[in-house]
């Protein structure tokens, strides 16, 4: 998307947190993200975000060799806040989403998720 | 550069007048990470789609960044609020500019 601050390879999972909160401080709460206990093969593992009031939602892979996975942003007509994908999963690992809710404030929510085959090829 | 990429989208024929609505799609495309080797080693460089974006007569519905971690054939299923007969456009942009795009049509009834 033009306009961010282009990713370096090198960005942790926690600075690309304090990147998209700004350094606020993230709560818990008006948000969910569901994704599988055990996934067989890394290379596709279904997740799904949703929250109430959430007007971007950042979906990370914490112990990917880049965390990035996808930001979701809603639109008007978007009937709700929630989405889901299929992600590729290095390892086995914490699967991170944080989201900016309409009031500007951040709630983030976790997941562990068990790799049986890893999904980055190395 | 990348070939045969093909999208694929399913939006109902109708809805009511302000129904919310599911909307599932996927574009086939192998989302080369820019993580793996070649046989010889050699790092096969990065080539993934980067965006995808849903608009319902010019209204944004959802616009998603995509990084490497999103498996092959993205897949995205979400949620549109449909307020009128008119026509959803979706839009896929490619690491080397290359731009999908498909569009579905709904009417009210």
């Amino acid at each position: 998307v033009a306009g961010l601050p282009k990713i370096g390879a090198a960005a942790t999972g926690d600075d690309l947190i304090a990147e998209f909160t700004g350094g606020a401080e993230v709560g818990e709460g008006d948000l969910k993200l569901v994704a599988p206990e055990i996934a067989e093969n890394g290379n596709t593992v279904p997740i799904e975000v949703s929250s109430g009031s959430a007007a971007e939602i950042l979906v990370l892979a914490m112990g990917n060799p880049t965390p990035s996975v996808a930001t979701f942003k809603f639109g008007k007509l978007a009937a709700s806040r929630a989405a889901s994908t299929r992600i590729r999963l290095a390892g086995t690992q914490d699967v991170v989403a944080i989201a900016k809710l309409e009031d500007g404030s951040f709630v983030k929510a976790s997941s562990t998720v068990k790799v049986t085959i890893g999904g980055c090829g190395g | 550069m990348a070939s045969g990429v093909k999208p694929r989208v399913k939006v109902p024929k109708s809805a009511a007048a302000g129904e919310a609505i599911t909307i599932k799609t996927l574009i086939s495309h192998k989302m080369e990470s820019g993580q793996r080797k070649d046989s010889d080693g050699n790092i096969i460089p990065r080539s993934i789609i980067n965006r995808f974006t849903c608009d319902f007569n010019g209204e944004n519905v959802v616009d998603v960044e995509l990084a490497p971690a999103i498996s092959t054939n993205p897949y995205f299923e979400f949620e549109a609020l449909v307020p009128e007969a008119g026509e959803f456009k979706f839009t896929w942009y490619d690491d080397d500019g290359s731009v999908y795009e498909t569009s579905k049509k709904i009417a009210i009834g």
